[in-house]
């Protein structure tokens, strides 16, 4: 448990962008070795379950069933598509792979899209991300040249073309299906599942969505075998991934851990503990949606089961760090003011709620809240969950539950202290 | 300025339109190539783009104001975008902007009379390790403090 260098080591490569220098420090040849052997889609995806390897971008689903759903019988087109809409605040892994091993990313994607028969792969990459997506279109070309991407890969049989998609500013279209309706050429709105993008996805092809940390792994599983990988996580999430840390630590940054190490050990060990030492108040796990822990859960071992049984999510491994001058009135309505502005507007609850929610926060924040807008809040948001096409209703609700119940003495103090300045009664009556 | 593209750019959309199964898949590409060639994405740029690429201009207004990095407005020559979500927010990006909003003498959404500053604020950038982070046109500055961007801001042709 603990520190490894997987995907990381190529941070800390010189040159590493180029093509010549990931394949010096051993790139390619996981690609190589699926596309020249001829692997089966079949035994690729087998490798993958057996690593037990799950989708970083936030849910965690495990990546070699996610292959297994596609049908490969059915004539016409697959796609792989390869989601760099990194958004969700506090999240910033996937930049560092793509402007630090581009190659690596397209090496996975080169294995992802032999598992399914993809001839054709899709990067959307967030249009904010302009030095990445520079980067990664030479490193496109860079492999085109090479002959791993374009005709007869690797001189194989196989052909794979990858385009790049800038997008242009919208959280929402991180959301699977939001980002395929964005890349087709409409609003980012999300879609009812079923039908599943395996089945109905892209174009309505059966395609493959990936975040690219996750791609970013698969010739690490296939290089060291699944069953390394596997066995450096917890049992049910295999190996390692990338943590990034933010707000009041010492040394904010990238760290690359395996499943399973303890949350205390990557705040105080790796990132250096609670800048000018001061004390820890809470920590935001897994980017803004997922609940908040207080300072005494920081025990908690790294793994998407542990900080599920938590009440909180691993999420896409974006920890905000808060040290005890932190204001968590100002951190909620900040968090409802994203959600709300991000909404797509096209389920009710979600839409209206987020609006209600940061209303309520903005009269709370202010001074003008009572004892019975805390309750309101809490209200609201649980008649969102669950309520709306896309997890994003969710992501807006879980937060300000969680604030609210984990620290609701500080919420208290601030609509008492408000009451006091008023000159009226604590709580008062519903209209 | 009379709103069509080049023969250059004309080739690039050309070459965008094969390059999806579907011809509408393109516009968001096709939009930030107008937005590149026109400054900003005006009635007159959304009406051109749907002509030239044969849909509706409802449909193209509906895109276009969806996503916040296509401009409806003219920006100054310099765009700031301050991010001001929550790991900002907590590493002092509320100082930042109080700072740039005296500085510039203008609100969150304004441009300096000289055209030379448009500010906004913005959500995540996904720089959290560097935070408070801004985007200035197409790059991004961190570790901010409000020397380091009077610095910045000085630094600027």
């Amino acid at each position: 448990m603990g520190q490894v260098k997987l995907i990381s080591r190529f941070f800390e490569i010189e040159g590493c962008r180029l093509r010549r220098v990931y394949e010096e420090n051993g790139g390619y040849a996981a690609a190589r070795r699926v596309i020249t052997e001829n692997w089966t889609g079949e035994k690729i995806i087998e490798t993958l379950k057996k690593s037990n390897l799950r989708g970083l971008g936030g849910a965690g689903f495990p990546t070699g069933m996610k292959w297994g759903f596609v049908p490969r019988d059915q004539e016409g087109p697959r796609y792989l598509v390869v989601n760099a809409d990194e958004s969700e605040p506090g999240t910033f892994k996937d930049r560092h792979v793509m402007l630090h091993a581009p190659h690596l990313l397209i090496e996975g994607i080169i294995i992802a899209a032999a598992s399914i028969d993809a001839e054709e792969a899709f990067i959307y990459i967030r249009g904010e991300y302009w030095e990445p997506y520079r980067v990664m279109l030479e490193a496109l070309e860079e492999a085109r040249q090479a002959g791993y991407l374009g005709e007869n890969i690797f001189g194989s049989d196989r052909r794979l073309e990858v385009m790049i998609h800038r997008g242009a500013g919208a959280y929402i279209c991180g959301e699977e299906t939001a980002l395929l309706s964005s890349l087709e050429g409409y609003k980012g709105f999300p879609k009812l599942k079923p039908p599943f993008p395996a089945v109905k996805g892209l174009f309505s092809r059966p395609t493959v969505i990936n975040n690219v940390e996750t791609l970013s792994y698969v010739p690490i599983v296939i290089d060291k075998g699944p069953e390394y990988f596997a066995g450096l996580g917890t049992e049910r999430s295999g190996g390692a991934r990338l943590f990034g840390v933010s707000g009041h630590v010492e040394r904010p940054g990238v760290y690359e851990l395996t499943l399973g190490t303890p949350m205390r050990e990557l705040i105080y060990t790796h990132a250096g503990g609670v800048r000018n030492g001061a004390k820890l108040k809470a920590v935001i796990p897994g980017g803004t949606s997922c609940p908040v822990l207080r300072a005494d859960e920081i025990d908690v071992p790294l793994d998407f089961d542990s900080l599920a049984r938590l009440g909180s999510m691993l999420g896409s491994g974006g920890t905000i760090v808060m040290d005890e001058t932190t204001d968590l009135v100002e951190v909620l309505l900040r968090i409802c003011r994203f959600y709300s502005w991000e909404s797509c507007g096209q389920c009710t609850p979600c839409r209206e709620g987020t609006g209600w929610m940061t209303r309520i926060m903005e009269r709370v924040a202010g001074g003008q809240g009572n004892s019975r807008d805390l309750d309101d809040l809490v209200d609201i948001a649980q008649k969102i969950t669950g309520n709306t096409i896309c997890p994003l209703g969710d992501a807006a609700a879980l937060p300000v539950i969680s604030f609210i119940t984990k620290f609701r003495d500080e919420f208290e103090a601030r609509v008492a202290s408000a009451a006091a300045a008023a000159g009226r009664p604590q709580a008062t009556e519903r209209v | 300025m009379p709103v069509a593209f080049n023969d250059q750019q004309m080739k690039t959309v050309r070459h965008l339109l094969e390059h999806y199964p579907r011809k509408n898949a393109a516009l968001g590409d096709v939009l930030h190539l107008a937005q590149e060639a026109f400054g900003h994405l005006s009635p007159e740029v959304e009406e051109y783009v749907a002509g030239l690429m044969e849909l509706p201009v409802s449909y193209v207004h509906q895109v276009v104001s969806f996503y916040t990095l296509y401009l409806r407005k003219p920006v100054g020559k310099y765009h700031l975008m301050l991010c001001d979500n929550v790991s900002c927010m907590i590493c002092g990006a509320g100082e930042l902007l109080e700072h740039l909003r005296k500085k510039l003498g203008i609100e969150v959404g304004g441009t300096t009379a000289d055209g030379r500053f448009t500010l906004w604020t913005v959500e995540c950038l996904g720089a959290c390790e560097a935070a408070p982070v801004i985007m200035i046109n197409d790059k991004y500055y961190g570790s901010l403090t409000t020397r380091k961007l009077d610095e910045l801001l000085d630094g600027l042709e």
